[in-house]
């Protein structure tokens, strides 16, 4: 276990060590300690380490993420795992507003609740919060799953393309061609495999799927009050 | 009428409209007929003051010219030189702007990138990710970091010579994109993450980040993937330049990129390309005065775009304060765009050579925004890239022959007092003094 205090050796020097690790490094696993809510923390990661976080931390810890497992033992703040590509970053706390943003893969687990803008713009990256999600949720999602094992806010997936929406709770309300979805087969198998990957106690059975209803994929006048 | 002269009435010329001319008229009808506003692309038709009303006085005996085929004017620039280890360095102030593929076809964005590698400078991405082609093809490629992300990835990123954040595009300040469905392509949908097909917006607002102090971080966390490597610009629109500059540099921006309202789009509503912006000789003064009170002028460097057409343009630009310019529309047109070899093509459009517009339809006859791959087989991108390198060496040659009759032994020596203006808009904007007087509007309290 390699230990770096962020705090003593400042930020440049963390994301410079963490970038030096090779695909086939030894030195797989990583401490940060004194995070202390600092900003851009392991970001821009593409090894197969395992990176934790003492503390809470600022935005975008994980940023463009890939390979790497990237576990926060605290909250997280603006941003968390903003477009990353693959791996997997968790946070044990809550997580502001707009996590997982533009993401491309990998999985991202929020344990506590998120806040506004989860999953805005994703293009193909899995986010499972355990807790609640804020407004405007999955705005403009293009791909990949959001799963929510609590309740979400006021006009989730507005303006949502082919991502896939699953939430165990209540909706306040859909954003514009967001609608309730029929929940196949191959979503439950989904459900499941990403529950059981984010260590969620939930029986995909509970869970409601909302996508886009695909009404405004193609400009047309007759819509213009949806916009 | 018939009936008056028969009288022996005399009768009046048909007189048209100013408020209600032909063209109005003709959107009038348009809108009446579709239900829907007018989409284009380019950047404003309308008449502003430009650098057309410019003029440079030249030396004379209170100025001291340099020979023109034996004194040297320098013409490198180099951008970024604020935090990258890495600044890039460009043979000649005049930088290709940022245009997508999808937009563009690819063979168009290989012969920007040729075009510019002959001439020594850069080239840049758009809304739509980074192509292995550009990349192989431009020396010096700039990744454009837009709202949409579309195609963002770390590689790709980490594989530019400098990352520009897009805030806002000349042509729409305030506006997001549109890339029409029919100009989805298989490869245009992958490279997007989105089916084929369907229309695809681009968001008018970054989704991970609002305000100056955000934008701070987002630097920060650029920066720290790319380990300080690169330059990273930030592009604004003209709309207030003062205090979008201010704030950018705040930021912890490298280079501002500030685009006038003559900037092209590839698609956005005809009314807000016209309506929407400030023209790009009112843009300039501003910035550098911003530039100038935080104490960054030429540390932080200032790239202007919108309506940029020739070495005159480039110098006047230059002599108002800013580093560099960047060209979209004129390269296009270089390349072959809008000639009128096309004409007959551009008529069963509907248009014709000089005035096509409907860039985002796809249909473009000189195969250049377009993915048809019929239409795109008609553009060599080797001899576009040859006429693009011959045209930004005329602009660079023109520049320094003007630059050379004001003494300067580099481009970057031009400045406002080289200059007078034509007219009073242009003066006040520029401020520099109407010609023939030693004043211009707002000095002295006036």
């Amino acid at each position: 276990m390699q230990t770096i205090d962020l705090e003593a050796n400042g930020l440049r020097a963390l994301n410079e060590q963490l970038h030096a690790q090779a695909a086939d490094t030894n030195q797989t696993a990583w401490e940060i300690v004194n995070a202390r809510g600092s900003h851009a923390i392991a970001v821009g990661l593409d090894a197969p380490i395992e990176v934790t976080v003492k503390g809470s931390t600022g935005y975008y810890c994980g940023g463009m993420n890939k390979q790497a497992t990237i576990n926060v033992h605290g909250s997280a703040g603006p941003g968390v795992g903003e477009n990353m590509m693959s791996g997997t970053i968790v946070v044990d706390g809550d997580a502001s507003q707009y996590a997982g943003a533009t993401g491309h893969g990998g999985l991202l687990v929020i344990k506590g609740n998120a806040s506004s803008r989860c999953g805005i713009s994703m293009k193909g990256i899995d986010i499972v919060v355990h807790g609640n999600i804020g407004h405007m949720s999955a705005f403009m999602a293009q791909s990949g799953n959001l799963v929510v094992l609590g309740d979400a806010g006021d006009a989730l997936g507005d303006s949502c393309y082919e991502a896939r929406l699953f939430v165990r709770g209540k909706v306040k309300s859909l954003g514009a061609d967001c609608e309730e979805k029929e929940m196949r087969p191959e979503h439950i198998e989904i459900l499941k495999d990403l529950l059981e990957r984010a260590g969620a106690d939930a029986k995909p059975e509970e869970f409601t799927r909302y996508g886009s209803a695909r009404n405004l994929y193609n400009f047309d006048v007759d819509n213009a009050s949806a916009y | 009428m018939k009936d008056q002269e028969h009288r022996g009435i005399p009768t009046t010329t048909p007189r048209q409209s100013a408020t209600f001319s032909q063209d109005v008229n003709s959107d009038i009808r348009r809108a009446a007929a579709t239900g829907i506003y007018d989409i284009r692309g380019g950047g404003a038709k309308r008449r502003v003051p430009n650098f057309d009303d410019l003029l440079f006085m030249g030396a004379s005996i209170s100025r001291y010219p340099l020979e023109g085929y034996r004194e040297k004017c320098e013409t490198k620039v180099t951008l970024g030189t604020r935090f990258a280890k890495n600044p890039i360095e460009l043979d000649i102030p005049i930088t290709i702007a940022g245009m997508s593929f999808g937009a563009l076809s690819g063979p168009a964005k290989e012969a920007l990138g040729r075009g510019a590698n002959a001439a020594g400078t850069s080239t840049t991405t758009g809304d739509g990710g980074m192509t292995p082609e550009e990349r192989g093809h431009s020396s010096k490629l700039v990744y454009q970091y837009l709202p949409s992300r579309y195609g963002m990835n770390p590689d790709d990123l980490r594989k530019a010579d400098a990352i520009e954040i897009v805030v806002g595009q000349g042509a729409k300040p305030g506006g997001g994109g549109m890339l029409l469905g029919q100009k989805i392509s298989d490869r245009v949908a992958e490279m997007r993450n989105l089916p084929k097909g369907i229309d695809q917006r681009s968001s008018c607002r970054h989704p991970d980040w609002t305000g100056p102090d955000d934008l701070e971080i987002k630097i920060l966390e650029l920066r720290e993937i790319t380990n300080w490597r690169v330059p990273i610009y930030v592009k604004i629109a003209g709309a207030r330049p003062y205090f979008d500059t201010t704030l950018a540099i705040k930021a912890g921006a490298d280079v501002v990129v500030l685009d006038g309202m003559q900037g092209g789009t590839a698609a956005t509503q005809d009314v807000f390309i016209e309506h929407v912006g400030q023209p790009t000789l009112a843009c300039i003064r501003p910035a550098v005065q911003a530039l100038q009170d935080m104490g960054m002028h030429r540390e932080v460097q200032l790239v202007v775009s919108g309506g940029i057409r020739s070495g005159a343009d480039v110098a006047k630009a230059l002599a108002l304060g800013a580093d560099a310019v960047a060209i979209g529309t004129a390269a296009l047109i270089a390349l072959g765009d809008n000639d009128p070899r096309w004409e007959a093509e551009y008529n069963k459009l509907g248009t014709t050579a000089g005035a096509y517009d409907d860039w985002h339809e796809g249909r473009d006859p000189a195969g250049i925004t377009t993915q048809d791959p019929e239409l795109m087989a008609r553009f060599d991108p080797i001899e576009g890239g040859r006429r693009l390198k011959n045209y930004l060496k005329v602009m660079t040659l023109e520049a320094q022959t003007i630059a050379r009759a004001c003494g300067k032994n580099h481009m970057h020596n031009l400045e406002p007092e080289d200059m007078v203006a034509l007219t009073m808009e242009a003066a006040a904007m520029a401020q520099v003094p109407l010609a023939g007087t030693n004043w211009y509007p707002g000095k002295g309290g006036f």
